[in-house]
């Protein structure tokens, strides 16, 4: 690990001013990204920020019927709260689906939202990566892409975010809050949070340097059958070749996002225009324009299958 | 049975003659990843002029209030090893996915190797050695004995910490990805046992005898 020197934050704006304050200066919260990247000089921050201290890790209720999580609050307790588990429980699946028991004790909401991906040529330094080195190339095109991203790519990159936390925050329309350097304030939707890679795959997010997280807030409950299925390679304790998150209602209608195939959580709004005449008329529109690889083109009918199981299931 | 020091010291022994068969790059990142936890003020090779200075830290290690001056890099793991003499947490992969550096902070499990011991002042951590002793085992650690739950015993304080808290989370209410009725209380059988574990790797594959080992505990909680 590269040396850094250490502050523990007061308030989210001297920590976000802090950040601004110091080149090369990141956040942490539970550090169950960050340091794994650190100790392989993946990432080498000059300065660490812990902001655990804050005081963001409280779950309350909005005016408006909804929920504010804390960006501290941890993945355990996000999924363990009863409120989220009856009126979010999409959001309480997909927590459970992912990571460790010790993970999810430390992982936040918001460090969730910003982990890096798992793709191996981003984590082997010896290899050409955009994401990590930018303009080095990227070795996954031709190379070993199985778990890698078949819609929203780039020639520059075809990284998948990790998260499934993310997939359903963004069928739940959630809204990720911030605080700037100055003190300002701003709510970014999350379908606008994670950016597309096109020719800049390093710049994952819309937060510009130094904004700092404070929570994410979910609308009222949107009520319908909540379903999240993972599929992966083991039955537990790894990320998913493809996930569903998906709320269908009584009448057949429903919201559906994909995770495992594409840089960001992946929804399509009006491909949920078809979800009553089926998954493959669904996925016809959201997978338009799918580039696959050979090692990956699978995720196509799993990611159809997936869903048509989730829609056998809502039916009971 | 050896104390803390001399196992300490068989074991520094051991890794001086497994590293000096290894390449020099891997002996030279291996000594500056534990130099500055196992001994701050001799280092092994010469600090640069802009040496990052080290922290205080204080918190509680099995009932024991411990203060530390650490370089900020220290992982609690190291901390708990090569700072404090607790040999019993292992380093496994140091990268959390192998669970055997598991430790109860605050009385949630967590992988010691995947945190900053600068981040837990005044945090309250038990690990292997604070459960149980030889003479008065920990109800887990004599049913990993009974049980025969390990093979060559590397992963097992990891396990065992993990299993603790594993019991007290069900006991909590906290769901799993096999809770099959997220608004009721989860069920103490081998499925959630099995799944909750999963971040417990166990090389020798020790697992069913681990899965009994830790149902016999948690049928004499229930």
């Amino acid at each position: 690990m590269k040396s850094f020197t250490y502050e523990r934050a007061a308030s989210p704006a001297e920590a976000a001013t802090s950040a601004a304050r110091r080149p090369g200066a990141r956040f942490i919260a539970g550090g169950t990204n960050l340091l794994d990247l650190m100790k392989l000089q993946i990432e080498t921050p000059a300065h660490l920020i812990d902001v655990n201290g804050l005081g963001l890790d409280r779950i309350e209720a909005t005016p408006d019927g909804g929920l504010r999580v804390g960006a501290l609050v941890r993945n355990t307790d996000l999924a363990a709260d009863a409120r989220v588990r009856r009126d979010y429980t999409v959001l309480s699946r997909a927590l459970l689906s992912g990571a460790s028991g010790q993970l999810r004790n430390r992982a936040t909401t918001a460090g969730n939202l910003l982990q890096r991906t798992r793709c191996p040529y981003f984590y082997d330094t010896n290899m050409a990566c955009n994401k990590r080195r930018p303009g080095s190339g990227c070795s996954a095109l031709g190379g070993y892409s199985r778990q890698l991203a078949v819609v929203g790519g780039s020639e520059a990159c075809i990284a998948t975010h990790p998260s499934d936390m993310a997939v359903a925050m963004r069928v739940l329309d959630a809204t990720v809050e911030t605080v700037k350097p100055q003190g300002a304030t701003r709510a970014i939707p999350i379908a606008d949070f994670h950016r597309l890679p096109g020719d800049t795959p390093e710049i994952e997010t819309m937060l510009d340097p130094g904004e700092l997280i404070t929570a994410v807030t979910l609308p009222k409950p949107a009520g319908g059958a909540h379903h999240y299925r993972k599929v992966r390679d083991r039955a537990s304790y790894a990320f998913a070749l493809v996930s569903v998150a998906a709320i269908v209602q009584p009448d057949g209608s429903g919201r559906v996002a994909l995770g495992g195939v594409a840089p960001r959580p992946w929804r399509l709004e009006a491909a949920e225009a078809e979800v009553s005449r089926g998954a493959k008329a669904v996925m016809a529109k959201l997978l338009a324009g799918a580039k696959p690889t050979e090692e990956n083109k699978f995720k196509l009918p799993l990611a159809e299958r997936t869903l048509a199981a989730v829609l056998a299931d809502s039916r009971g | 049975m050896a104390s803390p020091r001399e196992n300490d010291v068989k074991r520094r022994r051991l890794m001086a003659a497994t590293v000096a068969t290894a390449a020099v790059g891997a002996v030279a990142s291996r000594a500056g990843a534990q130099a500055p936890s196992a001994a701050p003020s001799a280092p092994t090779s010469p600090a640069p002029a802009n040496a990052v200075p080290t922290l205080k830290v204080s918190f509680t290690v099995n009932g024991r209030p411990r203060d530390l001056e650490l370089d900020p890099r220290t992982t609690l793991l190291d901390a708990l090893r090569e700072g404090l003499h607790l040999g019993g947490t292992k380093k496994g992969c140091d990268h959390g996915q192998c669970g055997a550096c598991t430790v109860i902070l605050d009385g949630r499990r967590i992988n010691s190797c995947l945190t900053l011991a600068v981040m837990h002042q005044g945090g309250k951590i038990t690990t292997i050695e604070g459960l149980g002793t030889p003479e008065k085992l920990h109800p887990m650690q004599a049913a990993f004995v009974k049980h025969d739950g390990y093979q060559c015993g590397y992963c097992t304080p990891g396990q065992i910490c993990s299993a603790v808290a594993v019991l007290e989370e069900i006991e909590a209410g906290i769901p799993s990805h096999v809770t099959a009725d997220l608004n009721a209380k989860p069920a103490m059988n081998g499925a959630e046992l099995r799944e909750r574990m999963s971040g417990n790797i166990c090389r020798c594959g020790a697992y069913s005898n681990i899965v009994d080992a830790i149902g016999e505990v948690a049928g004499s909680k229930a």
